[in-house]
């Protein structure tokens, strides 16, 4: 009761300065996030526009339930039928089916255009907090409902949206000693999963480009591991760099105009961190200590880098100025740390966590402390920020000949574990920031 | 330390039985041969692929987040180099494996040491170096199964491939 109690005034606050709210302190693994009971109405449907209609109010209600912070209420259990877009709700109805929220919509299709408007209500005020409509090809009808679910949930939990995104990730098949591992994108809710590569090599850790258009990954062919850019809208790929070793854990500045990965070193014993300027092809050694350098993260002010080194005896996280300056640990738990990732407000790391046989992922601040794991057990691996800093998502290994990897979310509460639905097994996501 | 080396011998002998894999000493059980087809222990025409995978044993193991060679492993190399120069047209890459316990980006790099190590000794015991390139494999290919260390020991090794100059 307690729990609710407080949730609901937070809630009342971010109504009421639409801030930051939802400061979530609490210790993992006690209480848990109360969602906000929302009535999301069967969107109005234009002539012909049925089906879209109930798709679209399907996915706006599906998005706000897995962010973990709403309770959408079955529609069996609406008394108030809503029919007209521009008629206001009945209030009272709505406050005796129990919401707190109420969502009504409108989706009209002229040739291959869709429109979506949307309102919301507080129930208890009676007042409007916020509506809008969007315009798209028809094809697009997803997005527009994951716009319309951006501009719910910012609106009532005061947190920038994320619902509009895509994840790219490596699309896993084949038996366990011979995996086929290709290229993959989709929706941040699984839907509209693409594979983008022919499987031919085994590809890792794809990441997005700040405009979303290109993803950067690493690659073993019949060579070893190389630096690829690939162009979604083109199809095209090439190396980046012209490297005599090993190349690999890639990923792009802020400002998508650079690319920093590891480079093997020339004896073949250590990896250290360089950076490519992708216009001007200059090559800038960033490390230069004899030890295993490796997954490398700017801040999203691209002025510092973490990254993971074993020059201390076992993997840990660092960090230091976008120039290699002040090299400095910041992990100092039982463990090893390892694939440290910024978040894109700038205010956490996240990281894998090894130890005790189990693996786990967490977060802390830039300067190590207030260390929170959020999940662990046999095997979770490579934390992604979604684009406002709220979300995780990673990759979870099951056991067994058969098992594999899955992708997984996680509130930075550590709150709202879920399995993001993939067609087979999954690994190495990595989350776009907000599309255009 | 005389324990550690004994414990080390055991876990050799284990992965004989458990992977079907070619193992490193002629005495050992050899359940490799019979699914390529091949000879035989002994009976690998001299100089073959089969000889050497059988013969000489194609892969070393490393201890977990290690890429130092195990006497037993130095000893495999050794007969590895004896062999190459033998048969002085034989090309080969070495690759260098990790097992699953480990995040994917250090698992590359480990293995690349692996691999480096393995490919060093051989250039040590005479091979030209230009005989023998080498990839890193990182966690991505398994040979070993089982979610235990009977398995993951199996899996940090490194590979003697022999890519060219035989019949």
């Amino acid at each position: 009761m307690k729990t609710r109690l407080r949730v609901t005034l937070l809630v009342l606050l971010a109504l009421a300065f639409a801030g930051p709210a939802f400061a979530v302190t609490g210790t993992v693994n006690s209480g848990k996030i109360d969602p906000l009971p929302i009535a999301v109405t069967p969107f109005i449907a234009s002539a012909g526009a049925e089906k879209d209609a109930a798709a679209v109010s399907g996915i706006v209600a599906s998005d706000l339930a897995r962010s973990g912070y709403f309770k959408p209420l079955p529609p069996e259990s609406f008394i108030e039928k809503i029919a007209v877009f521009d008629q206001n709700p009945n209030f009272v109805s709505w406050q005796q089916v129990k919401t707190q929220a109420l969502v009504v919509g409108q989706v009209s299709v002229t040739g291959d255009r869709m429109t979506v408007a949307f309102k919301l209500y507080d129930v208890n005020t009676q007042a409007f907090l916020a509506g809008s409509s969007f315009t798209a090809p028809a094809k697009l009808s997803r997005r527009l409902a994951h716009k319309v679910a951006d501009m719910i949930y910012n609106k009532m939990t005061g947190f920038a949206p994320y619902f509009d995104t895509r994840v790219v990730f490596v699309d896993e098949s084949g038996p366990k000693n011979a995996r086929i591992k290709k290229l993959a994108m989709m929706d941040q809710d699984g839907f509209n999963v693409r594979t983008l590569t022919n499987g031919k090599e085994i590809l890792l850790t794809p990441r997005f480009s700040p405009t979303s258009q290109e993803i950067t990954y690493a690659a073993i062919g019949t060579e070893a591991s190389r630096v690829y850019i690939y162009n979604i809208d083109t199809g095209q790929k090439e190396i980046v760099g012209d490297f005599p070793n090993m190349s690999f854990a890639p990923r792009f500045s802020p400002d998508g105009q650079k690319v920093i990965m590891s480079l093997e070193s020339e004896d073949g014993r250590n990896a250290n961190i360089f950076e490519l300027d992708l216009r001007s092809k200059q090559t800038r050694q960033i490390t230069n200590v004899p030890a295993i350098n490796t997954a490398p993260s700017y801040s999203p002010d691209g002025s510092r880098i973490t990254f993971e080194s074993d020059r201390g005896g076992t993997q840990q996280i660092y960090v230091m100025g976008a120039d290699g300056s002040n090299q400095q640990r910041v992990s100092f738990g039982n463990g090893r740390y390892s694939t440290p990732v910024w978040s894109p407000d700038g205010k956490y790391i996240a990281f894998t966590k090894q130890g005790e046989g189990k693996f786990g992922i967490g977060v802390m601040a830039p300067d190590g402390s207030g260390e929170r794991v959020l999940t662990e057990g046999f095997h979770n691996e490579g934390p992604t920020w979604s684009p406002n800093s709220r979300v995780l998502m990673f990759f979870r290994d099951t056991q067994g000949e058969n098992g594999g990897s899955q992708l997984w979310s996680v509130d930075i509460s550590g709150y709202n574990e879920q399995q993001v639905q993939t067609p087979g097994f999954s690994s190495d996501p990595a989350w776009s920031p907000l599309l255009k | 330390m005389m324990t550690r080396m004994v414990g080390m011998k055991y876990a050799a002998l284990c992965c004989c039985f458990l992977a079907l894999a070619a193992c490193s000493k002629k005495t050992q059980p050899n359940l490799d041969a019979g699914i390529n087809g091949g000879p035989g222990v002994g009976q690998a025409a001299p100089g073959s692929k089969a000889d050497f995978t059988t013969n000489v044993g194609d892969r070393v193991f490393f201890l977990q987040d290690q890429s130092t060679l195990t006497p037993e492993g130095t000893d495999t190399l050794t007969k590895q180099g004896g062999w190459l120069k033998k048969y002085a047209q034989v090309t080969v890459q070495v690759e260098g494996h990790a097992d699953e316990r480990g995040t994917r980006e250090y698992n590359i790099a480990l293995s690349a040491r692996r691999a480096t190590t393995t490919r060093n000794f051989l250039i040590g015991q005479g091979v030209a170096a230009n005989r023998i390139s080498s990839i890193a494999y990182g966690k991505e290919r398994p040979v070993a199964l089982c979610d235990a260390e009977q398995c993951y020991s199996q899996n940090r090794r490194s590979v003697t491939v022999i890519t060219g100059g035989t019949n």
